[in-house]
């Protein structure tokens, strides 16, 4: 699954540990995710949607399709 | 901002005070099978009450670190979870499958001696710890 983590963290200004801070997880985590090699729950996508104050589908996109 | 920052923090903090907290339950209960398996003959002479004592001791310290360790793992995020996961099923499998071919060596006359749980154990444990690493390597 690709998303725009990266990118909107960037445009934040924000470390990954910053973003881990935020949304209750590692580091190691976010770094994960960012690299798509894990996708998120869906409560943590929802998290992560409310905190950027974007739709999920604007920051996960399926990579599939 | 500053005060989900704080709470974050009092999260990870959380995270490996759970983790110490495994750890000390680990200690104790190999401390508790020591001395349940060593106490009859070096310290109470094969007394049978103390015996049960010490056993039951052993048991209780061990389902400690069996509460201790779930609290951990429900503390871990989601990414951690799976990795534990992971590898406490690849440590289930091997430890189920190579005990059953174990026990069946001597029954067939493969080997001589006595099949041990603690070979089990020890294979389970060092299994556990490679997926364990594979399980990071892998999310890395």
């Amino acid at each position: 699954m690709k998303n725009r983590l990266k990118v909107l963290r960037a445009e934040r200004d924000w470390t990954q540990a910053r973003l881990a801070n935020e949304l209750e997880v590692s580091r190691q985590t976010i770094n994960a995710i960012e690299k798509g090699k894990f996708d998120p729950s869906l409560p943590l996508a929802f998290k992560a949607a409310r905190l950027f104050g974007l739709s999920i589908e604007e920051i996960f996109q399926d990579g599939a399709g | 901002m500053k005060k989900q920052t704080s709470a974050t923090g009092q999260w990870e903090a959380s995270t490996a005070k759970n983790g110490t907290r495994v750890l000390i339950w680990a200690l104790a209960w190999v401390l508790t099978t020591a001395l349940a398996a060593f106490g009859p003959k070096a310290f109470w002479d094969f007394h049978t009450g103390l015996t049960i004592l010490g056993v039951l001791i052993n048991v209780g310290v061990g389902f400690g670190m069996i509460f201790a360790t779930k609290r951990h793992l429900q503390a871990l995020d989601e990414m951690h979870q799976k990795i534990f996961r992971d590898a406490a099923v690849l440590s289930l499998g091997v430890g189920l499958v190579c005990a059953s071919s174990y026990e069946l060596l001597e029954d067939i006359q493969l080997i001589t001696f006595q099949p041990e749980i603690s070979h089990v154990m020890i294979l389970m444990c060092l299994t556990f710890l490679v997926g364990m690493i594979a399980g990071h390597r892998k999310y890395r």
